[in-house]
């Protein structure tokens, strides 16, 4: 069913429309957000000025942002998708060239008192273009090849350009992003078998290849992965964050040392402890019970998208709930895998939590669109 | 556009269907992160805990106080003093150069220490404090501190270091200390880790490097939490160390002061025992130096100044030295004649002033000869041909056995470095040393202490003790550790007959007392305390016939270097000896002007424990006397910073 279906009557006007909004996911997403203030004033010793400040502010910006996005219908932003892409993509084609006339590996542009992240907006701009795109798409075309070969190429393209800044874990992000969106819409499994094992055969030809002639990666990349596979074969160097990030991560225990009594990252053991790596301050100053109860919080974040999504009727709403409830869950699982030594260490932050301004009001402008599609689901 | 509601429902579904495989399979990693994080978190946990800990948690050791070594009467001997230090820390400096350059304006450093110190700070973390310049004076710290809003990073810390306040005075028995080193790292096998502290001192030789052990204490603890760079956070906990052993010495303070005013820059060692017990009362070795220059780290020009004296200030000629002792080795050759039953106590020798051995004369030092001598005159005359004849008839065995029996040619362990053994030969030491037979030769030159016979001037004083005390009297230095008296056995008999040792002794009495003893002249008078004793002169270089012919040429006329050691050794009272003195006197000339009026002074001072009155002095003598202690008494105050206030 598509928006033009339904009776457009039936959907809440004016102020009513705050009963609509899905207030659990409001509720959980300033929890979470909550959460991330305490740890970056003890990530501070004890300051607000230094990071929580600062991350309170942009966080009721964005929660403003978020319902000023939620109260303008589902349609005009499914209409704005592909617009949205197109700027994403030439503000990624303009960071490319800025990066390369500037200052090397620039990843945003300045935007007044903003600094924005192009690629943060592309993860959500892509997924609203893929959500649209299987909208407008007869079903009956969905796993032709032509068409998957549009949305294929709609993915690659930011991803390469995310790549060269070089930005792996948004790269990441996009592709899983874009993949999640077409494997709900209901793409072939043929194609996902496919891919998938393509993968596993270039990973092993990536293997194969070491110390060869025909070698597929440089040196350096092979002593990231060995790094990855055993952190303490380099515990002072490549080793050394990852190693100190799962100390602090262990020496938590059930119930943690205590608020702001965290010795590891106290000391400044802890690498880039404010942004990718907070997650290891809270897990060793509230233990496993803090760890797991934020964990649960994203897990409750996801499930409330996903039946937001699953209930409703209009297939771009649904898709981008989807979408944007799997890119979500895509952040906190890559950043947690991470930390926790379960894959390699790619920068991706914890949403909500990490330090970081553009990404969080990004986010929460996409959990906007979550709620202007819950809000304005047909009935 | 419009679709059929078949296809619509179909979209639905599948979309349906997929989003719940897309949410199953997010549920099994989130499933998948909480049994990582309980494996880390809870399973793993201690693990984890104690990296944690390793991690943020240093041991930092805290040098314990260094024991102190006192004298007999508690006077100390070797203390530890304020050492002031001045450190940079390279996170606060800022620009270390311009620091440290200003710094230098205020407390004396070389380029050389600039340059220095900026490479050490460079090459450690910012956080670490690094020593500048330590062993400063007050003055210099006060500069620095007053001037501290002009030096950022800089600050000035206090410490402990060893301080010797007696100065030179018991350099060599005590030794000093210095900073440990690679090579003395390298000689221990399981070092303390106290050791690895940089600048850490440890007793290098003397009672400081022998008794290093005891000296130094256990090292105290102190966990401080350290950041990821070495920055101290906070102090946990702290655990004093035990200080070292306090050492307390047989010494006397006063009389060291004394003999080593004495002796003053000659080239000599002196050395005082009790002959009841075998306390070391003094132990002296001349000239000497300042051991408080080597604990700051001794300048390469007053290293090289020490290193080529020709007066060898940095050996200990007590211990380490070995001297032919002359004819104060007569007692040991007459006490071996004695008990071997050759000769008894009336029996004379002819002296013509030679004896004739082959074709080889061997002289007496009195060319006229000395006529008929039994055994006290030629103990008192020091008649050389007496002692050719008694060292023939008893052997050269029996004279080292003797020599040994009274300390020469043993080691005593006294916690002094290099001690010397000495030698004590007989036919089977040459046959080892010089794979030679042993001749007769060299039996008459033994006997009369010179060829290879070498005793050190400890080991004299052992020989004149246990004459004097008739027991085998073992010297020792250490009188109480820490308060706790040193068990020291009695001595036990020496196992000579009393009519031998009675006769040896009348000899060395009459050396002092009789108007023809060769120490006549330094003889005591004051009737309580009489003194006997013996001469020694022993040649540095043999005399050639033709020398002898031309007359021996007066040790005056000589260069110092060749002129003979001059010996003595004594022990007084003589009725119940008490105190033994040996003196030797390098290239002095004769044993009885040399080394003889030095030996009473020091007698006399141990026995007074103070300046003896002149009257003990022979009358003639005594405005000499009086006139030399006021010199010696000016010396000690210009020399031990005047250490002797004494009520």
């Amino acid at each position: 069913m598509s928006y033009l279906e339904y009776n457009v009557k039936t959907v809440p006007t004016g102020i009513r429309k705050v009963l609509y909004v899905n207030w659990p996911i409001v509720l959980l997403l300033t929890a979470i957000a909550s959460i991330g203030f305490l740890m970056l004033y003890s990530v501070a010793g004890g300051r607000m000025e230094t990071w929580s400040e600062p991350q309170m502010k942009r966080f009721a910006v964005g929660m403003a942002g978020m319902f000023a996005v939620a109260f303008v219908p589902i349609w005009v932003w499914r209409n704005l998708s592909a617009l949205a892409y197109l700027v994403s993509l030439l503000l990624l084609v303009a960071v490319e060239l800025f990066g390369a006339i500037g200052m090397g590996a620039q990843r945003w542009i300045e935007l007044g008192p903003l600094r924005l992240q192009p690629s943060e907006l592309m993860k959500i701009a892509l997924v609203m273009l893929l959500a649209a795109y299987y909208d407008w798409l007869d079903v009956k075309k969905v796993s032709r090849p032509v068409w998957v070969a549009i949305p294929v190429a709609l993915i690659l393209l930011p991803t390469v350009l995310v790549l060269k800044q070089p930005d792996l874990g948004t790269a990441i992000l996009l592709l899983a992003g874009g993949g999640i969106v077409m494997f709900a819409a209901g793409v072939s499994l043929w194609y996902f078998g496919t891919v998938i094992a393509l993968v596993i055969a270039l990973v092993f030809a990536v293997f194969e290849s070491r110390g060869t002639e025909w070698q597929l990666i440089k040196d350096y990349q092979f002593k990231r992965i060995d790094t990855f596979l055993d952190p303490g074969s380099d515990p002072l160097n490549a080793g050394y964050n990852i190693m100190q990030a799962q100390i602090a991560l262990g020496s938590g225990g059930w119930a943690g040392k205590g608020y702001m009594q965290g010795t590891q990252s106290r000391l400044n053991f802890l690498p880039e402890k404010h942004t990718d790596f907070i997650f290891t301050t809270l897990a060793e100053e509230f233990g496993f019970v803090g760890a797991f109860s934020l964990l649960m919080l994203y897990a409750l974040v996801v499930i409330f998208a996903l039946v937001s999504g699953l209930s409703n009727k209009d297939r771009f709403a649904a898709l981008l709930t989807i979408g944007i409830g799997s890119t979500f869950f895509l952040f906190f699982a890559v950043n947690m895998s991470m930390v926790m030594g379960l894959i390699p260490v790619v920068g991706v932050p914890l949403p909500l939590v990490s330090y970081g301004g553009t990404a969080m009001m990004i986010l929460l402008l996409a959990f906007g669109l979550v709620q202007s599609a819950h809000i304005h689901r047909p009935r | 556009m419009r679709r059929s509601p078949k296809d619509t429902l179909e979209s639905a579904r599948r979309i349906s269907r997929r989003t719940l495989v897309i949410g199953g399979l997010q549920a099994a990693t989130i499933a998948t992160l909480a049994l990582r994080m309980r494996f880390m978190q809870v399973e793993q946990a201690d693990e984890f805990r104690l990296l944690a800990e390793e991690n943020s948690i240093k041991i930092r050791l805290l040098p314990p106080a260094r024991g102190l070594i006192l004298d007999r009467n508690g006077g100390v001997l070797a203390g530890n003093g304020q050492n002031y230090r001045v450190v940079v820390t390279r996170e606060d400096a800022g620009d270390v150069e311009d620091i440290l350059r200003r710094l230098a304006r205020l407390i004396p450093m070389t380029e050389d220490d600039i340059s220095r110190t900026l490479k050490e700070v460079m090459r450690r973390s910012p956080t670490l404090p690094i020593t500048v310049a330590d062993q400063l004076r007050w003055e210099d710290i006060s500069r620095v501190a007053v001037n501290a809003p002009a030096l950022p990073g800089i600050t000035t810390e206090v410490g402990l270091s060893r301080l010797y306040p007696q100065g030179g005075d018991f350099a060599h028995v005590l030794g000093y200390v210095g900073p440990v080193s690679d090579y003395d790292l390298s000689k221990i096998e399981n070092p303390d880790p106290l050791l690895q502290i940089p600048k850490f001192q440890i007793g290098k030789v003397g009672v400081e490097g022998r008794l290093e052990e005891d000296l130094r204490g256990k090292a105290g603890t102190r966990r401080i939490e350290v950041t990821s760079t070495g920055r101290v956070m906070r102090e946990l906990d702290r655990k004093e160390g035990t200080p070292g052993t306090t050492l307390q010495l047989t010494l006397d303070r006063y009389l060291q002061n004394y003999v080593q005013a004495r002796l003053g820059d000659e080239s000599a060692a002196a050395v005082v025992m009790d002959v009841r017990n075998g306390d070391i009362l003094s132990i002296v070795s001349a000239p000497t130096f300042d051991p408080n220059l080597f604990v700051r780290g001794i300048s390469s020009a007053d290293y090289k100044a020490l290193t080529e004296n020709d007066h060898r200030p940095l050996a200990d000629k007590t211990v380490q030295g070995a001297y032919p002792p002359g004819s104060t080795f007569k007692i040991v050759t007459a006490l071996a004649a004695m008990e071997a039953g050759v000769i008894d106590a009336g029996e004379t020798v002819y002296c013509p002033g030679y004896t004739e051995l082959g074709n080889r004369r061997f002289h007496c030092w009195k060319r006229g000869g000395h006529g008929h001598v039994a055994l006290a005159q030629s103990l008192e005359q020091s008649c050389d041909v007496y002692y050719y004849e008694v060292a023939q008839r008893v052997g050269i065995d029996r004279i080292a056995a003797m020599a040994r029996r009274l300390g020469i040619g043993v080691r005593h362990d006294l916690p002094m470095s290099a001690i010397s053994e000495g030698i004590a030969p007989d036919r089977a030491w040459k046959l080892g040393k010089y794979g030679k037979e042993w001749l007769i030769g060299d039996t008459l030159n033994a006997g009369i202490g010179q060829g290879y016979v070498l005793a050190s001037p400890l080991q004299l004083a052992v020989m004149t003790a246990r004459v004097a005390s008739g027991t085998d009297v073992r010297p020792r230095l250490v009188r109480a550790e820490d308060g706790k008296p040193q068990a020291a056995p009695a001595p036990g008999p020496l196992g000579l007959s009393e009519a031998a040792l009675r006769s040896v002794r009348k000899g060395m009495f009459d050396v002092m007392n009789s108007q023809r003893g060769t120490a006549y002249g330094s003889r005591i008078v004051e009737d309580s305390l009489r003194m006997a004793g013996k001469t020694g002169t022993s040649q540095v270089r043999n005399i050639t016939k033709a020398e002898r012919d031309r007359g021996v040429i007066s040790n005056d006329d000589l260069p110092w270097e060749r002129r003979d050691h001059a010996l003595f050794v004594c022990f007084a009272p003589y009725d119940a000896p008490e105190i033994a003195v040996s003196v030797v006197v390098e290239h002095g000339g004769g044993g009885s002007a040399a080394a003889a009026p030095i030996a009473r002074d020091i007698l006399l001072q141990a026995l007074y424990k103070d300046l003896p009155p002149l009257s003990a002095y022979p009358a003639n003598q005594r405005d000499r006397i009086e006139a030399q202690q006021k010199e010696l008494n000016l010396l000690e105050r210009e020399g031990s910073q005047g250490a002797r206030s004494r009520a």
